[in-house]
């Protein structure tokens, strides 16, 4: 019969055991779902690599082609145009910080609560908050880790679209700030996944069981982005002001609107000042072309009006503000997801079953 | 020393008491057998003294007054829990693993030593053994901690007869090696008779019975006699009155020293005749413990 040696000497002042050891025993249970991560992040990152190239070069064509404007040009931009179709708008790739929260960070402890064997880890030397924070906090890193390289990935992906310069040849371009966009390049992207991550466990904390947490986890992550992208981001800092009448393409609009002597004129007001003027400017051409004059003859309204007393006004954010609005963005989320991991660890302390 | 103290201890879920007013104090060094009918409070009173949950009444300390579940008393404890929990898709050998990362001492050879001898492949994934299998293994792991006090909550309820031999052999001989003490609940008394050294019944969430098996044996006695003189019985206080046809039973606390009233004979009671006895009264309290009144009868029953 197998017998025990005997305990060495009881030590009641005890020095916790080191962090580290929690390393090998979160790699061995969370294994397969960084494993899952990094093969996902792989497989698209080598989709990314190969239509990226393409998109590049055709980019580079379109620009470097002369004369501007031939058919033959012409054809290049189509070209450009056409291949954006699927990732263009980034909506798909929105999913995928939902997705690694909710598949990463969900089950760190629901999954504990649900099978019982929270009873198990709480219960060795190790002690439980401490357990749960040396699990969170690599996981955390590692998928922080993960998701900035592939960030960067994506920054050059979408480079052609947000290059400036080019707006007469016709290019599809867009802002930096899309709302589609701009969380999903450099430090935004690597943060909105944290922050998936720490909602993750938190819910599955709070639901104790993996199905619901990750249910749940989805819809408060896409709630979160949602109000991010149509209520908070453009607050970051103060919109600048301007009575230009056009702006670069790249420039984040917020509202426009008009004034005369001070006054603020309502959306019905300038229609009644503006449609005699459209009138009278719009060229005598047939009724099914006449959407091909409405914008120049707008804005050679615009320009009229301007001359006679009427300010137009533009609130917006600059392209140059884009790293700074990307650096907010990443603190604040940091700093969320620091307070949903500590708002978990505390009610892994103080649960009571 | 006390491996566990408890003092006015009591859980409440929402307005019902769990555990309440429970006041006990298990010594060092022997098999504390914690028994009573299903939802008893026997859990309740293993995840406080473990520091799985805390109390919404008075205190528990273990091994000697460290708080339960700080981080000297995880130190000493080894819990295994109802159904014994693991990892069910990590390996054996990771289990291994992860208990050693988790613990200040883990008898590696121990552990090891013990699977080969049960025949648990290392690499075999611990949600693919029998259950026996598991309980064996989660019992290994908690052993090989090297603990002072061993925790087991209703370690035997789901194995088969010769798996719940196995596990108790197991427990014993790691006591019998080490004077690790061992505290585990039960639902099925007959399984701890013959290793239980202390005994603690709990019944609706109090505690009825507890103290050192010998001296709860000695100090009741089984009386038999006819049925029509029970209520003339005036002798020793009567924790339960059975009758079947013309004969009474009843279950007096007595020693063997206490006259007998002519017409009836007295005997010895066993440990499971005891317990059934209380249980079937649930106003009869009887504690025996260290530092503390021998045999105080806080209520008693007559009829």
């Amino acid at each position: 019969m197998t017998t025990l040696a005997r305990p060495e000497k009881d030590d009641i002042s005890l020095r916790p055991l080191p962090w580290r050891r929690m390393a090998g025993v979160t790699w061995r249970q969370h294994r397969f779902a960084l494993l899952g991560v990094v093969t996902l992040l792989g497989a698209l990152a080598v989709y990314l690599w190969i239509v990226g190239l393409q998109l590049h070069r055709a980019y580079a064509a379109a620009v470097a082609c002369h004369p501007a404007g031939s058919p033959a040009c012409q054809d290049l931009v189509n070209t450009f145009n056409g291949m954006d179709a699927f990732l263009a708008n980034g909506s798909i790739l929105q999913a995928l910080p939902a997705l690694i929260g909710a598949f990463v960070g969900a089950p760190v402890l629901a999954r504990e609560l649900e099978t019982g064997t929270y009873r198990y880890a709480w219960t060795q030397g190790f002690g439980r908050w401490r357990w749960a924070l040396g699990k969170l906090v690599p996981l955390a890193i590692v998928v922080t880790a993960a998701t900035a390289a592939f960030s960067t990935l994506l920054s050059w992906f979408y480079q052609p679209y947000f290059a400036t310069g080019h707006q007469a040849l016709g290019l599809s371009q867009t802002s930096p700030f899309n709302a589609g966009l701009f969380d999903l390049r450099e430090v935004a992207f690597p943060a909105w996944t944290l922050a998936a991550v720490a909602i993750g466990a938190l819910a599955g904390m709070l639901i104790r069981r993996v199905v619901p947490a990750i249910a749940a986890t989805l819809v408060v992550y896409a709630g979160l982005v949602f109000a991010t992208g149509i209520f908070l981001r453009e607050h970051y800092l103060t919109p600048l002001l301007t009575t230009k009448l056009t702006l670069p393409g790249s420039a984040w609009i917020l509202s426009q609107w008009w004034t005369k002597g001070g006054v603020t004129l309502s959306q019905s007001t300038m229609q009644q000042v503006m449609l005699p003027i459209i009138q009278r400017l719009m060229p005598a051409v047939p009724e099914d072309q006449i959407h091909l004059y409405k914008l120049p003859t707008i804005l050679n309204t615009e320009r009229y009006l301007t001359q006679h007393g009427y300010t137009y006004w533009t609130s917006y954010q600059p392209v140059s503000r884009f790293w700074p609005f990307q650096w907010i963005e990443g603190g604040w989320l940091l700093a969320l997801s620091v307070l949903l991991v500590a708002a978990t660890i505390w009610l892994v302390r103080r649960r009571a079953t | 020393m006390n491996v566990i103290e408890t003092n006015g201890l009591g859980k409440r879920y929402g307005g019902t008491w769990a555990l309440h007013e429970c006041t006990l104090a298990i010594p060092d060094g022997c098999v504390a057998a914690l028994v009573g009918p299903n939802g008893a409070g026997k859990s309740t009173l293993l995840n406080l003294a473990v520091g799985l949950s805390a109390p919404s009444a008075g205190d528990v300390t273990v091994l000697g007054g460290r708080p339960a579940g700080s981080p000297a008393a995880l130190d000493g404890i080894a819990f295994v829990a109802q159904d014994t929990p693991l990892y069910k898709t990590l390996s054996v050998a990771d289990m291994l693993y992860v208990t050693r990362s988790l613990n200040r001492r883990f008898d590696q050879s121990y552990a090891q030593a013990r699977l080969d001898e049960l025949g648990i492949p290392p690499k075999r994934r611990a949600g693919k053994l029998s259950g026996g299998q598991q309980a064996q293994l989660a019992l290994t792991l908690a052993l090989a901690r090297r603990p002072r006090l061993l925790v087991l909550d209703e370690p035997v309820a789901m194995l088969d007869p010769v798996a719940r031999h196995d596990f108790m052999a197991t427990v014993m001989t790691a006591m019998a090696a080490d004077g690790v003490s061992v505290l585990l609940s039960s639902h099925v008394l007959s399984e701890l008779e013959r290793v239980a050294g202390y005994l603690i019944l709990l019944s609706r969430g109090r505690v009825q019975l507890a103290g050192e098996v010998d001296a709860l044996l000695a100090s009741h006695r089984l009386l038999t006699g006819p049925a029509a003189e029970v209520d003339r019985y005036a002798g020793r206080p009567v924790v339960h009155a059975g009758r079947a046809e013309a004969q009474a039973h009843l279950l007096v606390q007595a020693t063997a020293d206490d006259p007998v009233p002519p017409g009836w004979t007295a005997r010895a009671a066993s440990l499971e005749e005891l317990a059934l006895a209380y249980l079937r009264e649930p106003g009869a309290v009887a504690l025996h413990g260290p530092g503390r009144d021998q045999g105080t009868v806080k209520s008693e029953v007559t009829k």
